[in-house]
């Protein structure tokens, strides 16, 4: 179902926004196949960090970017941000296919129908994206994704906006249909990270450094309520200073 | 329904007002006719008056077409291309700083009597509207939008990008140039027929002033006022139709 895993290696990183650097020398690995969530407070450098990996590179922000078969990522790699970016000038079928309409290939509409399909929207491929809620837009977005077909997943906070029943089932759909790809998920919620990651990365301090968590047992989406999330939790909170 | 109410409701309290200002004051026709009066010459004149309407309503309809294909071209080539920016942009404000009464003498000169100087008049008064409009509509495609094709696309592509994100992301503001377009038409093309024409309603307005037929000046005002607000309700339900995710359009702003 998803391509061959590859891995991704960010070497030093570096970040240097208004004379303030929020990062410098940051080395990021992620294992090919394995869901990745980088935590952190806000302001830190997460979003820029996981654009810099999307290859939305901007000023002040440089790093050496591969895949871990030693080339690099472009075209290789999917995004999905806080907001679903859906066009709404395009009904949601559409807008899963927009990827080939700007390469100028010829749109697989069946396999964007199953995919809708899985997310649960079979029959909304038709409505314009301003008459869904935003638990569905998201799904559409999540279909956007996966359409795209590439081994690299970047989702940059996708499900911060939505109400907390709505997150956790995406959480779990997106856990379930993101399964065999590399992904890095960018979050504030310590919950989120520890009830999808395969890994979790604290990202904190300034400049910022990433250290990882131990890896927690049981395969993702955890349940919040499972003591080892709710010891990891605590934990988070202490390193971050919240408690 | 509501809004229409309103608006008769409006309109019978401005000739109410109307009439008041012609009973009070004592004024004699010639100065200001009363309002059956006006509606008698437009009954009379009805012809004539829907000849000439049919004249200036050509020479809107044209210059507004032909207008918005002109600034359209030069909002795509201004956000597009550098150098088009260093050229054109400099036109662009000059158009706009140089009073369309100033030209429009000349206009009549280079173009003769007839149609082609007045719809040069409403090209050119709307021109501006549209390309500024439309450009700046242009420069602000949204960024996660543009973040989102970059990432799908392995090289970039501003033909595709243009066409399918940046373009369509334009068109609200392409309407709103479009409805002050509409607006502000009917008025290069009745300075054109002022400044020199044989026919159309500016003309006839002209000729009835110096006649001292205020009264059919008045009905031809009414004819060129209702005119313009046809034609602008038309462009605005136009633009409602086509554009309809547009969160302006009250059937979609309270979901966004």
């Amino acid at each position: 179902m998803a391509p061959a895993p590859l891995g991704v290696g960010l070497r030093a990183a570096r970040l240097v926004y208004g004379g303030l650097i929020l990062f410098d020398g940051l080395d990021l690995t992620l294992t090919g196949g394995c869901f990745t969530c980088l935590l952190g407070p806000s302001g830190i450098g997460k979003t820029s960090l996981l654009r810099l990996l999307a290859g939305l590179t901007a000023v002040g922000v440089s790093g050496e970017l591969r895949g871990d078969d030693g080339l690099p990522l472009t075209g290789r790699v999917a995004y999905m941000a806080q907001q679903d970016l859906l066009l709404p000038w395009l009904n949601v079928l559409d807008n899963v296919t927009l990827g080939s309409r700007l390469r100028g290939e010829r749109p697989d509409r069946e396999r964007a129908l199953r995919l809708l399909a899985r997310v649960g929207l079979a029959d909304c491929a038709r409505a314009r994206p301003d008459t869904l809620s935003g638990g569905m837009r998201q799904r559409a977005a999540l279909a956007r994704t996966l359409m795209e077909d590439r081994p690299v997943v970047l989702m940059d906070e996708p499900f911060s906006g939505l109400d907390a029943l709505t997150r956790l089932r995406l959480q779990a759909l997106a856990a379930e249909l993101l399964a065999g790809r590399t992904v890095l998920l960018v979050t504030h919620d310590p919950l989120e990270a520890l009830r999808l990651g395969d890994h979790v990365l604290v990202m904190n301090g300034r400049p910022a450094t990433l250290s990882p968590l131990p890896d927690l047992p049981g395969v993702p989406p955890r349940d919040p309520g499972d003591p080892a999330v709710q010891a990891a939790y605590r934990a988070i909170l202490r390193l971050l200073g919240a408690a | 329904m509501k809004g229409l109410g309103r608006g008769l409701l409006t309109l019978a309290g401005l000739l109410l007002a109307w009439q008041g200002v012609v009973t009070l004051g004592e004024l004699p026709p010639y100065i200001l006719p009363d309002p059956p009066a006006v509606a008698a010459s437009l009954w009379r004149n009805a012809g004539s008056l829907l000849g000439h309407a049919g004249v200036t309503a050509l020479e809107i309809v044209l210059g507004m077409t032909l207008g918005t294909l002109l600034g359209g071209a030069t909002a795509l080539a201004l956000g597009y291309s550098r150098r088009a920016r260093r050229w054109l942009l400099p036109v662009l404000i000059a158009s706009q700083a140089i009073p369309v009464f100033a030209v429009a003498p000349l206009l009549v000169l280079w173009l003769g009597y007839g149609l082609g100087s007045k719809i040069a008049m409403a090209m050119l008064i709307i021109y501006f509207p549209v390309t500024a409009n439309f450009y700046d509509g242009l420069r602000h495609t949204p960024r996660g939008w543009l973040d989102l094709a970059r990432v799908m696309l392995p090289a970039p592509r501003r033909w595709a990008v243009l066409r399918h994100i940046a373009l369509p992301a334009a068109l609200p503001a392409l309407g709103s140039g479009l409805r002050v377009a509409a607006a502000v038409a009917p008025i290069g093309a009745v300075l054109g027929e002022w400044v020199g024409s044989s026919a159309g309603l500016g003309y006839l307005m002209l000729h009835a002033n110096s006649r001292m037929q205020v009264d059919l000046l008045f009905a031809a005002l009414l004819v060129l006022a209702a005119l313009a607000v046809g034609l602008y309700f038309a462009v605005d339900a136009g633009l409602k139709r086509w554009l309809p995710w547009h969160p302006t359009n009250p059937e979609t702003a309270e979901t966004d």
